[in-house]
């Protein structure tokens, strides 16, 4: 099982990433440049946190572009892993890869702190090790973080239970005074319809060692790591 | 060659004097030219060439058996163990942060950034000293800085895990903006930019050079006025996402030892960056032709580009013919490179503009030629006296410690510090909040603590002592997490050194900081100087001399945090408490004034101190650890509760005598920590104080939600939290 996560310019939790998987669950890691138009066979991709082409124009706007979001694309229609965490996750919905956007915190600041989510799937390849409406605390690193969809796609989203993460206070309950951010419906994760592609905001990567405060991030790791040779890709 | 023959308008806009122009005149043995003014303009000024404090900061203590590199280079660096030396220096922004405060603090992080990066490290923290006016008055200032900083360490990458913030009165008008970064080396491969090599290649990285910043430097060492904001020019923009490129290219340098130097381009740019590289090599001089440097504007003259203060700008010094190897990996990150001269042997500073010869100056007279300043310091009236014996009595302990917890210098910055990015890297393992942070040393059992100290207040009262208590009280931050202090870089902050009694004030400042660094041990390693925070000749700072501070811990499992970490354990104070209440917060905030001597310091005893908290930290005796600085015990206390969530319940204080009550709770004694320990350890640490002669009181228990001191003090946490957490708005 291989991991490979993207580094654009301007990506920095690609070494996060990077020490997790290599360092603390031992998996096979790899890095995939963004100029680059091949996979190197990864069973699961992440597009980790930080600020591609510096964000300037769109978060993600100019990084969906790359040569290597290509080749993302078709390894996701084709059923690959594909797990995009902070700037990937916007990364992936300007992509076209998940619905909606993330727009600016309803603070208007950047937030940095610690947040509860509670998991709404565990059906999947990222969550299988997660229990049952189980309570993570997982810290989140963003200016714009709100999730944002029409009425339309967020019903579909609910309906087709495609949120895999909301904000929730320690309890696991969903109230406005846990949400960080404004995201609607406290939404801080979603899946694809197929189940293969997700996107968070909060960083499993800096909640998978006792020293840095909690290891509930190395649950979604475990998970992948675990799966990835299962998920059928065509 | 005459005065006369030069305008003094145009010495002015150069913020050169006539003597100073007639220096250059007669070591020249002629007139210079309009670039060649410039040039020395720049690096003449206060900010280049410290003429006005060099004579002084030798007296500074700066080797050590842990130091790598002391002043002189980029940032200084000690090791830290196991073949890592820790990088770093502080450097003030304060004039472009003053007139535009967003872009002159975020400049001011990629300043520091670059000066890491150049010694070859990777850069893995930062932490920004911050002093403004009160709010909401300096909300602009406030909020600019706060942004702008976020702005530039969360797009880069780098967390800003600590710092300091203040608000006074003398401070509205001139802001003070440290920042301080902290970079990571294998310690042979610890760079220094020195242009080495006759015949190499001077490369220019990175972004391309426009007439942003002309002037900075100079503008930094003149007074404020009503015309400063007209300077806005001269504040350059910030583009941290270009430096991110920049720093993970100059990383992929290490791969190649094609690479001989790497010099940042900061105040007075191109000019300081091939001066300060050539004079740093003895005879060595440098070829630079302006026509290859890369520019964003048209037309730009070779005084622009000599003088553009452009931003995320590099220098670096190549092997001739070894040029190819170094493009292609700036290249791989889409930057820019472009050589732009050679070293030479003849130690001049030559500058072409294709076939024309603009400038050609001797380095040395650049870079040490500026005449030294000779200026009189005079002792000002003595501050205003305090009479501890005519205070009146505490009259209600819970209603002051409210006050003080939602005091602007004591509150919560939790507010803040959340809109930094504290934790990519996944290294802060003592996050912001507490005493230093520690950031663990991946690959090694290692933590390397960091923090900023400066009670600006107790300089003001007595710059020597006052100099003395900030390095002391770095020192006890350090401590606080179980580490050993290392070394320090400090930030020296002061008005118009012209007027004797500011030079008075950094004179005794200088001396201060020595006498403290000699004692505890402490060289200083790197620093910075800013003089002139001044606004139209008054509202003159308090001297403001910021001690950053970094140390290490062998194995940062046994690191500690400032917070209470189990129900039942014993709360201990640990050193004595006396009458302290000159200068102290609860004077200011209780009572409405800034008097009295700051609290007496006893080096002697406070190395006994660290050496007791080290130990019993060692031992893991202890569960927990804070240093009392402002605010005293209780407000330290205070937040021990709070940070750890667990509540502590205490006999009543019955102070002796001469100890008032007041002096008990707020005082501000120095050398004193509050620590927690388990039942288990008590009498190990009880003899461990013993041993080093150093009086340890027993608090309380830890426990409950409840702050309680019997019959005088009841108050809930949520209470406390209420207060300290009203956030800096």
């Amino acid at each position: 099982m291989k991991f490979g996560v993207v580094v654009f310019p301007g990506t920095w939790s690609d070494r996060d990433c990077g020490w997790v998987i290599d360092q603390v669950l031992g998996a096979e890691l790899t890095y995939l440049w963004h100029k680059d138009a091949d996979l190197k066979g990864c069973d699961c991709v992440i597009l980790p946190g930080g600020f591609a082409y510096g964000d300037y124009l769109r978060t993600g706007a100019i990084a969906r572009f790359a040569p290597v979001m290509e080749q993302i694309g078709e390894f996701a229609d084709r059923g690959g892993l594909v797990w995009g965490i902070c700037n990937g996750f916007q990364v992936l919905c300007e992509a076209g890869l998940l619905p909606g956007a993330l727009i600016r915190n309803a603070s208007l600041e950047f937030r940095c702190e610690w947040t509860n989510l509670v998991v709404e799937r565990t059906d999947l390849p990222f969550t299988s090790r997660c229990e049952e409406r189980e309570v993570l605390r997982v810290p989140i690193a963003h200016g714009e973080g709100s999730y944002f969809a029409d009425p339309a796609t967020l019903s579909r989203l609910e309906q087709r239970g495609q949120v895999v993460f909301r904000y929730c206070d320690p309890g696991g309950r969903v109230v406005p005074a846990a949400n960080p951010n404004g995201s609607l419906h406290n939404i801080a994760g979603i899946v694809n319809a197929r189940g293969n592609v997700l996107g968070m905001m909060p960083h499993p990567e800096r909640c998978s060692e006792a020293e840095l405060g909690g290891t509930d991030g190395l649950k979604l790791f475990r998970s992948v790591a675990e799966n990835a040779l299962k998920v059928l890709v065509s | 060659m005459s005065i006369k023959s030069v305008d003094e308008r145009r010495l002015r806009e150069v913020a050169l004097t006539p003597d100073e122009y007639k220096a250059i005149v007669e070591q020249l043995k002629r007139a210079p030219n309009e670039v060649e003014l410039g040039m020395l303009g720049v690096l003449w000024s206060e900010h280049c060439s410290y003429k006005s404090s060099k004579a002084l900061l030798r007296r500074l203590p700066s080797t050590g058996p842990a130091v790598v590199q002391g002043p002189g280079e980029n940032a200084g660096a000690v090791s830290i163990g196991e073949g890592w030396a820790a990088v770093f220096k502080i450097e003030s922004h304060n004039h472009p942060s003053a007139i535009e405060p967003y872009q002159g603090a975020a400049t001011g992080v990629g300043g520091i950034i670059r000066d890491v990066i150049a010694m070859g490290a990777r850069p893995i923290a930062l932490l920004d000293s911050l002093r403004f006016g009160p709010l909401p008055e300096s909300s602009r200032h406030f909020e600019g800085v706060v942004a702008g900083i976020g702005a530039y360490g969360n797009c880069i990458g780098i967390p800003t895990v600590g710092g300091e913030i203040y608000f006074e009165d003398c401070y509205a008008n001139n802001p003070l903006v440290n920042a301080m970064c902290v970079g990571l080396v294998r310690t042979d491969q610890l760079m220094r930019a020195r242009a080495e090599g006759t015949g190499n290649r001077l490369m220019l990285v990175g972004a391309d050079t426009g007439r942003d910043g002309i002037h900075g430097a100079s503008f930094a060492s003149v007074e404020l006025d009503e015309r400063s904001l007209e300077r806005r020019p001269a504040v350059q923009v910030g583009n941290p996402f270009l430096e991110k490129c920049l720093l993970e290219a100059c990383m992929d340098l290490s791969h190649t030892d094609a690479v001989v130097a790497i010099q940042d381009l900061g105040a007075a740019g191109l000019t300081s960056a091939v001066a300060e590289c050539a004079g740093r090599v003895p005879g060595a001089g440098a070829r630079i032709d302006v026509s290859l440097v890369p520019r964003r504007e048209r037309e730009m003259t070779p005084y622009d580009v000599m003088l553009s203060e452009s931003q995320e700008r590099m220098l670096v010094v190549v092997q001739r013919g070894r040029e190819r190897e170094v493009e292609t990996i700036f290249h791989a990150w889409d930057l820019a490179s472009a050589v732009i001269g050679e070293v030479t042997d003849d130690g001049q500073l030559t500058v072409v503009d294709g076939r024309d010869q603009v400038a050609r100056l001797p380095v040395t007279l650049l870079t040490d030629g500026a005449p030294m300043r000779r200026l009189v310091g005079i002792a000002p009236d003595p501050p205003l006296g305090l009479d501890v014996d005519a205070l009146p009595p505490l009259a209600d302990v819970g209603a002051t410690l409210l006050r003080l917890l939602a005091s602007p210098n004591l509150s919560s910055r939790r507010g803040v510090f959340r809109r930094y990015d504290h934790m990519v890297g996944d290294a802060t393992v003592v996050p912001p909040g507490g005493d230093a942070a520690v950031l663990r040393i991946k690959g090694t059992r290692l933590g390397l603590a960091m923090t900023t100290d400066c009670n600006a207040r107790y300089c003001h009262l007595d710059p020597h002592l006052g100099a003395q208590l900030a390095v002391a009280e770095a020192a006890r931050n350090i401590i606080a997490t179980g580490a050993r202090p290392l070394a320090v870089t400090d930030c020296l902050n002061l008005a118009n050194p012209d007027r004797p009694e500011v030079y008075w004030e950094l004179e005794e400042t200088v001396a201060g900081l020595a006498y403290a660094c000699r004692a505890l041990d402490l060289p200083i390693v790197s620093g910075n100087v800013s003089l002139y925070n001044d606004s139209n000749g008054e509202s003159a700072i308090y001297p403001t001399p910021v001690v950053g501070m970094v140390g290490v811990i062998d194995d940062y499992g046994r690191r500690l945090g400032a917070g209470l970490r189990a129900e039942g354990d014993f709360v201990l104070l640990i050193g004595s408490s006396h009458n302290d209440m000159g200068g102290s917060e609860y004077l200011k905030v209780e009572h409405g004034y800034v008097a009295g001597r700051p609290p007496a310091l006893d080096l002697t005893r406070e190395q006994a101190v660290n050496r007791l908290v080290l130990a019993a930290a060692e031992n893991g005796f202890l569960h927990s650890a804070h240093d009392c600085a402002e605010g005293g015990m209780l407000v330290a206390l205070a937040e021990c509760c709070l940070l750890g969530g667990i509540g502590v319940r205490c006999p009543a204080i019955r102070p002796e005598p001469p100890l008032r009550l007041d002096a008990a709770f707020f005082g501000e004694s120095p050398s004193r920590y509050i620590v927690s320990v388990t039942s288990r350890a008590m009498p190990e640490l009880q003899s461990l104080a013993r041993r080093h002669h150093v009086e340890l009181s027993l608090l309380g228990l830890a426990g409950g939600d409840i702050l309680e001191f019997e019959g005088q003090l009841r108050l809930t946490l949520a209470e406390l939290r209420e207060a300290w957490e009203v956030m800096v708005p």
